[in-house]
């Protein structure tokens, strides 16, 4: 792994970077479901959600290009970046499981996006105001789509409870870093660019905490926190997503429809 | 995992625009009736096709039976005065 110094991004392109990469990484992986979901129409509800969420990474890809001023376009950021430059949770990168897996990491990310969109709308940079005012809407749909489907799982059968039961225990070690912030983040937050996500997390506990309650499933308690995705560092499946990602473009450099 | 098999047939009806009626538009499985409005949104609204969506358990529908086709549909062949087409449209009328 060739490990590159990364350049000094203006901190505006850093965290609509963040943003991207999350929404980038996450609508691939939910992209593996398609032909692979319980239900053909379930492989169009997750397709549709990874889709909302290629739309709102294609704009912040595009807006950090233009903010880093190097003449970097969506396609070199999504394609071109190697593993180490990805600036994503490690939340969003892992692995489907089965679906219960998918549907946990699902609820706690798109509970967490809606939190955080619902005030960038209102933030004083105007691009990333309007795309997390286009995206809010998408995400309460997101939302909403996990938390019937934890509901059922968790207070369906004995198999089912038992399954929505490990894919909590499965993502939690990765909620922590979600909700924790550093300078680059904080030194935004002070300008009302970015929201700090600090300030999410009781709000998002509070909205995963009653639904896991009505669903009769217990919230954990983790014994280790993963963190390092916003520096670079990212867990082991990665790098093969990013391979199945991107060797399309390196293949065939200028590819298009 | 249930399997489709198990899931109950829900026929989906939308309605296109304000003003018009709802159109039967396919049907799809769902467990019960707030997701299979939720799949017959994905499904049959991702395009933009509609602003109201209604889902109807498939065995809820009371259908005509094909047996009973000559005695239901035959008789209103021959009944061409049943049409509207004896009048004389003045050519000033339009939407008609």
């Amino acid at each position: 792994m060739s490990v590159q110094t990364q350049p000094a991004l203006p901190l505006l392109a850093g965290y609509a970077l963040r943003l991207g990469d999350d929404a980038l990484v996450l609508g691939q992986r939910l992209g593996e479901w398609v032909a692979h979901a319980p239900q053909i129409e379930e492989d169009v509800a997750l397709a549709n959600i990874g889709l909302d969420l290629l739309g709102q990474a294609r704009t912040l890809l595009t807006y950090a290009g233009e903010v880093e001023g190097a003449g970097r376009t969506e396609d070199d950021l999504a394609f071109l970046r190697d593993e180490r430059d990805f600036v994503g949770c490690q939340l969003v990168e892992q692995p489907n499981g089965d679906f219960a897996v998918t549907m946990a990491r699902q609820l706690h990310f798109s509970t967490y996006q809606l939190a955080l969109y619902a005030r960038l709308q209102h933030g004083a940079d105007p691009t990333l105001a309007a795309v997390a005012g286009k995206a809010v809407k998408e995400v309460a749909y997101h939302r909403d789509h996990a938390t019937q489907w934890v509901l059922r799982l968790g207070d369906g059968t004995e198999e089912s409870h038992r399954r929505m039961q490990a894919g909590l225990d499965r993502v939690e070690p990765y909620l922590e870093e979600l909700f924790t912030g550093d300078d680059l983040v904080s030194s935004l937050a002070a300008d009302g660019v970015a929201v700090d996500p600090e300030a999410l997390r009781p709000e998002c506990d509070a909205y995963v905490d009653a639904v896991l309650t009505e669903a009769t499933l217990q919230r954990p308690v983790p014994t280790w926190h993963a963190r390092g995705g916003r520096s670079g560092r990212h867990s082991e499946s990665f790098g093969h997503l990013l391979a199945e990602m991107q060797h399309l473009h390196r293949s065939h450099p200028g590819a298009s429809w | 995992m249930t399997s489709s098999r198990e899931w109950p047939l829900w026929e989906v009806f939308v309605r296109a625009r304000r003003g018009l009626s709802h159109q039967h538009v396919g049907s799809l499985h769902a467990p019960d009736a707030p997701m299979a409005l939720r799949n017959a949104r994905d499904v049959y609204t991702r395009r933009s096709e509609g602003v109201s969506i209604w889902v109807v358990p498939a065995s809820a529908v009371v259908a005509s039976s094909p047996d009973e086709k000559d005695a239901f549909f035959d008789p209103a062949a021959d009944k061409a005065y049943r049409h509207p087409t004896f009048y004389d449209i003045p050519a000033e009328v339009q939407h008609l």
